[in-house]
């Protein structure tokens, strides 16, 4: 353990970045609704306006285009906002200013003009909220080109993600599953600016090994698809998680790497199935592993109903049941 | 008399065109210096502009028309896939643009020609994108002009944020006019109505950012009228806001100098932001693809011709014996010469090579495009292949 390692909650994680960032660039500065004095509705920015004015963590008004808008306008500038969404179903009113202006500045000026901005969204549900609380857009935006989509499952992969997803000189999505803020890991904050720790944004990780069937997933579905490898191996079925960190760019080698040894591959997220990021792993991976697949890829996701009223939440989310049904389906194929 | 409302009041102001003494006006359209009532205090910002300075904006203004006029032919001609004219806006335009000092930084809406020109802009950089080789077309740094935004009014927000940082950057009220910067958003009447262009005022007036809002009321949001945008008169949008309101007679190069010079001159000492409606008309169509004859009427245009904003500074420049028959005739000359390289420029450019697509999606490398750019080029080879093979 290096001596820049602590023990602290995802949301620490997140909030120590952010801190450092500040620290590294007087460009840096974060923008959002409640960011400030109550330091957001997670806490996330806690302390952050206090140490650094209300110039740099800036209260914004109670609206979210208007927040992509002017960033993108102190991008052009020569700033680093770093915008938090307070909630993911609350990113709609920005989704034109991302989808057709930040996405596409630095190809319509040729590479002249660059919009580093990082848009940080609380994603993803199991925290018994209320319509628009608990909702997983992400495929929306790695569908369009331009953006990077990123979504950390650990404590650590959260600090270094922010690090380098505000050093980027890419507009980023940075999706933190909110049912995991309060989780603990040990975090190294040296664990920045190298070829390895850049590699976060790209590249997949096998957080598992396993041999049997592999689950390719990210986010907040991470945690639930080690719970069910852990299941699968009490049952003799040894399964391989693949953490996938990137949905934008889509890290397919490292996929594929694992399911031509496995033979079997079940896609896990909280977003639906239908047209979600598990089609174009499914896609990838029929392209990439046909000869070695022993059965069809199965995903495991939301399904195509709208984000239930709380009380039967986890009946829509994937589950440690649900899992292990999929896996059990690849194996009597 | 029933005591009417304010907000009756609005709607019956809204609903007539406003007379010349409703609007700041330093010119009538027949030509002669006029500075009545409110607009008596705009008089002194424009008292420097000697002859030579106006001849200038005469010749401006005939250079943005004959622009006008190449392109559209251009793409009469099939050499460029759409135009969009600023026919009848020059006056708004070039006023404005030329009270603009070199740091002040400009986010254009798509039909802001006249302004490109004032900046600095070679005229046929505009048409990259019309000719459908470019999706912006000039070095915005350059220029201190950014690409044309297509998405009606969303760069309003991005001059907003640019001004919130020019505020960070200590640029605003320093007192040295080299350095104190503002910021302009232009967009039309339609824009008016969009969410991002309200948000900006909310997010300029409380920060109280070193930005302009200029709005080119031209009458026309395609076929649709500025009544269906708007129950008060435009200017008074920035009320509710905080923000000041102006409204400009925008066919009178004078006034729309003046009014832009007073709010530029508010933005960069710190007064905040500023809502200028310049009332104009756009005398051509919305795009080459439009057909204003299905919506609007001859007389209307013909009213509006009689304002033209090029004929009005002709008649104060010949009232004043400032015309000189000499310059005209070069004026006319370096039109012409305009004509000719924007024919020339336009017909040479050529289409980029297709793999052009994956250059510029990301800043830095994304597996997704590297990998569709090397199965694009291996697929294109093998047509290459084939062909040698035959």
């Amino acid at each position: 353990m290096s001596g820049e390692t602590q023990r602290m909650t995802m949301g620490k994680a997140i909030n120590t970045g952010l801190r450092h960032a500040l620290e590294g660039d007087p460009k840096v500065l974060l923008m959002g609704e409640d960011i400030g004095a109550l330091g957001g509705v997670f806490r996330v920015t806690d302390g952050l306006q206090k140490d650094f004015g209300d110039d740099r963590v800036v209260d914004s008004p109670l609206a979210e285009s208007g927040i992509l808008g002017t960033a993108i306008g102190l991008a052009l500038r020569g700033y680093r906002p770093v915008c938090e969404i307070q909630f993911d179903g609350f990113i709609f009113p920005a989704y034109d200013q991302i989808t057709t202006q930040l996405a596409k500045i630095h190809n319509r000026s040729k590479g002249r003009l660059q919009v580093p901005v990082v848009i940080r969204v609380p994603s993803g549900g199991g925290i018994g909220a209320v319509e628009h609380h608990s909702e997983s857009p992400e495929a929306l935006f790695a569908h369009t080109p331009g953006l990077r989509v990123v979504a950390p499952s650990t404590p650590q992969d959260a600090y270094t993600m922010i690090r380098e997803a505000v050093a980027s000189p890419d507009p980023v999505l940075y999706f933190e599953p909110k049912a995991r803020y309060w989780d603990k890991g040990d975090v190294d904050t040296s664990v920045f600016g190298t070829d390895a720790s850049r590699a976060s944004l790209d590249a997949a990780q096998v957080v598992r090994p396993g041999s049997d069937v592999t689950l390719v997933t990210y986010g907040a579905a991470v945690h639930v698809s080690l719970k069910a490898a852990e299941a699968a191996a009490a049952e003799g079925t040894s399964v391989e998680v693949v953490d996938l960190r990137a949905v934008s760019p889509l890290d397919t080698a490292t996929v594929a790497a694992s399911v031509r040894r496995t033979g079997r591959c079940v896609v896990v997220h909280e977003a639906a199935t239908f047209l979600g990021p598990g089609a174009e792993v499914a896609a990838r991976v029929s392209e990439e592993c046909f000869y070695s697949l022993e059965a069809p890829v199965l995903r495991v996701g939301a399904f195509h109903a709208p984000y239930p009223v709380s009380k039967i939440e986890h009946d829509y989310l994937p589950s440690v049941d649900r899992i292990l049904e999929a896996v059990d389906r690849l194996l009597s194929h | 008399m029933d005591q009417q409302t304010p907000a009756a009041e609005h709607v019956a102001e809204s609903s007539a065109h406003p007379t010349d003494a409703q609007m700041i006006q330093l010119l009538t359209p027949s030509g002669e210096r006029t500075a009545e009532g409110g607009s008596a205090p705009y008089a002194k910002r424009v008292a420097h502009l000697d002859h030579d300075a106006l001849r200038g904006l005469y010749e401006d203004m005939v250079l943005v028309r004959r622009f006008d006029d190449e392109a559209t032919a251009l793409q009469r001609q099939g050499e460029l896939g759409l135009f969009p004219q600023c026919l009848g806006q020059e006056a708004a335009q070039v006023g404005s643009g030329r009270a603009l000092a070199a740091q002040d930084y400009v986010f254009p809406s798509y039909r802001e020609h006249g302004v490109a020109h004032t900046r600095g802009l070679d005229l046929a950089q505009i048409l990259l994108q019309f000719r459908g080789v470019d999706h912006g077309g000039w070095d915005t740094e350059a220029h201190n002009f950014h690409l044309y935004t297509l998405v009606i009014g969303s760069h309003a927000l991005h001059a907003t944020g640019y001004a919130m940082g020019v505020q960070r950057d200590g640029l605003v009220g320093t007192g040295d006019p080299d350095r104190d910067t503002a910021v302009v958003a232009y967009f039309g009447d339609g824009s008016t109505s969009q969410g991002d262009v309200n948000e900006a005022l909310v997010f300029a007036a409380t920060t109280n950012a070193p930005v302009v809002f200029f709005c080119q009321n031209n009458q026309w949001a395609i076929s649709e009228p500025t009544t269906k945008q708007s129950r008060v008169p435009l200017y008074r949008r920035g009320d509710g806001f905080g923000i000041p309101g102006v409204r400009v007679d925008g066919n009178d190069v004078l006034a729309s100098y003046a009014v832009m010079d007073e709010a530029l001159e508010r933005a960069r000492s710190g007064g905040g932001p500023t809502f200028v409606e310049a009332f104009t008309y756009r005398m051509g169509a919305h795009t080459t693809s439009d057909d204003p004859t299905r919506y609007r009427s001859r007389a209307e245009e013909q009213s509006w011709r009689e304002r033209d904003p090029i004929d009005r500074l002709r008649k104060h420049l010949e009232s004043e014996g400032a015309w000189d028959q000499g310059w005209a005739e070069q004026v006319a000359a370096e039109a012409d010469a305009l004509g000719e390289h924007l024919r020339t420029y336009v017909r040479a450019l050529e289409a980029p090579p297709a793999s052009s697509m994956f250059d510029t999606v990301y800043a830095s490398e994304h597996g997704t495009v590297t990998a569709e750019r090397a199965w694009h080029a291996e697929y294109e080879a093998g047509f290459e292949t084939s062909e040698v093979a035959r």
